[in-house]
């Protein structure tokens, strides 16, 4: 087996005093689909945010492509090819649409496939094109996630990280953001860290699973797995025997509690 | 009418001068979201350097600004890393305080120079004493410099910020900060960037301010009239910063000619809470918001 393209090993960060994360271990492999559930708070976006290097892990290694990332500036995590979809999106609203793609290339070199960059993303995204001279804030949350995404790829990410890319979307525009998911890891090999607390369109998108509380990995698997495991099942699908319920007076605790 | 349109134009002359300090001064509070109180200092120094050069060393006038914009430009950059920069993350009222005190520095550290301590005066320019005609209005050749050079400034900031990757960047940083960190962009360098250009435009502003009003070691205060320029703007806007500062020049050139005196002093002000009783936003107020 070769080596993950990621791993964090025993990551802890802090808040200010609060540890948000509490000594996580996982591994990424090269060209896969990796998801970490939880819920609220429970320290998703900080995992993603201290492999980004916006955020410093107290103790703990994070190696990315074997080279190990303490001490890298955040600017320059992107350089060595990890793109960061963040939560919330943060476009660019008062520049436009193209602009914001354009910002994704901000370190790469080679001014002449830019451009043919951006026409294949606009190609692949007709309403973006359409609305390509628009200030990006016009745009709606689906087309602003959509935009997002673009962005990130421009820089050819080996490892794109998503934060919650279903935030406030519909139902019908979240089964579209992870098409697209799933798309750019088959089309590009583009491997894919994503934080979602949708768990249902997650496992059934992503190869691997992490489930995270209070700042711990609980349990962690092959989704098909993570699918058929009872707690997972009741706690992240909301799937539960009514029948079982029935006699049950008690609320089922979780196993690894 | 002829009178009328000749205090316009002499208002929107010197309106361009506050336009360029509020762009100044609006360009460091979007790149860096601090209020900076020291840009009419910026300015004063900015003037006297050319001073210095033009008058003292007898320089060449095109050499002089050029060193002049310059040191002002490399000063503010220094500025803003020695005394700004461990100040990131602090709340914004410690940062508005230093930028008081840094104001407070520079006047006294020009008070200590000799030349520039003792006197107010002028630089003149090979412009001054002759006109230009328009048709019945006569405008000062310096007057009209000024109007010239601002539109070029203000078209090359245009160009800068529509057209180069640099420019993009600063803007990026000013409408998300952790996207564009995401991006690769350096954003603590981006704020040094904001600091010299700011630097060299004040310095501009102080330089063309220099024939056609006397320059002294407190008319940094002028530049507090950048504040209300921006505020009229919108305070985050560059187009709107210069169509604050331009409505600012003519309002009071206006209210100077035909008011009783002392309402020039004040024009900025009511026309301030003129704007914001209408518009609160400002003018060019950005009113997208963030949508989830």
């Amino acid at each position: 087996m070769t080596q993950p393209l990621l791993t964090l090993s025993n990551v802890e960060t802090y808040y200010g005093r609060i540890m948000a994360v509490r000594g996580v271990s996982l591994a990424v492999p090269e060209g896969a689909i990796v998801t970490i559930l939880g819920s609220n708070g429970a320290g998703k976006s900080t995992i993603l945010k201290t492999i980004s290097g916006v955020m410093r892990p107290r103790k703990g290694a994070i190696t990315f492509a074997d080279k190990p990332l303490a001490g890298v500036e955040a600017a320059d995590i992107v350089g060595l090819g990890i793109s960061h979809v963040p939560e919330g999106r943060e476009i660019f609203p008062f520049m436009t649409v193209r602009e914001n793609i354009l910002m994704g290339a901000y370190l790469r070199a080679d001014r002449t496939h830019i451009e043919q960059d951006i026409e294949d993303w606009l190609d692949r995204f007709p309403i973006l094109r359409e609305r390509a001279g628009l200030p990006a804030g016009l745009l709606s949350g689906g087309q602003q996630q959509m935009l997002a995404i673009c962005r990130a790829m421009m820089s050819r990410p080996k490892l794109l990280l998503m934060d919650e890319p279903s935030l406030g979307l519909s139902p019908m525009l979240t089964r579209q953001i992870f098409e697209i998911i799933r798309e750019i890891n088959e089309r590009f090999g583009t491997t894919i860290l994503l934080v979602e607390q949708n768990a249902k369109l997650a496992l059934s998108t992503a190869h691997l699973g992490y489930v995270l509380e209070v700042g711990r990995i609980v349990l962690e698997g092959p989704t098909t797995e993570l699918m058929d495991n009872a707690d997972v099942k009741e706690f992240y699908l909301g799937l539960s025997n009514e029948g079982v319920r029935g006699e049950r007076r008690w609320k089922r605790k979780k196993m690894w509690h | 009418m002829v009178q009328f349109l000749q205090q316009v134009i002499s208002g929107v002359s010197i309106g361009c001068v506050y336009a360029l300090i509020a762009l100044g001064f609006v360009l460091i509070y979007k790149a860096t979201e601090t209020v900076n109180f020291a840009i009419g200092e910026l300015m004063m120094i900015g003037a006297f350097l050319g001073f210095t050069f033009i008058v003292i060393w007898s320089l060449p006038l095109w050499l002089a600004a050029i060193i002049a914009i310059s040191a002002t430009a490399l000063l503010a950059a220094m500025l803003e890393r020695v005394f700004l920069r461990p100040m990131v993350g602090e709340p914004a009222f410690a940062i508005l305080v230093v930028t008081i005190g840094l104001g407070f520095c520079l006047r006294a550290a020009a008070l200590m120079v000799p030349e520039w301590s003792s006197e107010t005066v002028r630089i003149f320019t090979p412009l001054s004493g002759s006109v230009v005609r328009l048709g019945p209005i006569v405008i000062s050749a310096d007057h009209a410099a000024v109007i010239v050079a601002t539109a070029l400034i203000v078209t090359g900031f245009f160009v800068f910020f529509k057209r180069t990757r640099m420019g993009l960047a600063m803007q990026a940083v000013s409408q998300s900060q952790l996207a564009a960190t995401y991006m690769g962009v350096r954003t603590r360098s981006v704020s040094t960037l904001a600091w010299l250009l700011a630097g060299a435009i004040t310095a501009v502003a102080g330089l063309l301010l220099a024939p056609i009003a006397f320059i002294h070691v407190n008319m940094g205060v002028l530049g507090l009239k950048a504040i209300p320029a921006a505020i009229i703007g919108g305070f985050s806007s560059l187009p709107g910063a210069i169509v604050g500062g331009i409505l600012l020049g003519v309002c009071e050139s206006l209210a100077g000619f035909y008011l009783p005196a002392g309402f020039s002093e004040v024009a900025a002000y009511i026309l301030v809470l003129v704007v914001l009783t209408i518009r609160p936003e400002g003018l060019f107020g950005e009113t997208i918001h963030k949508r989830v």
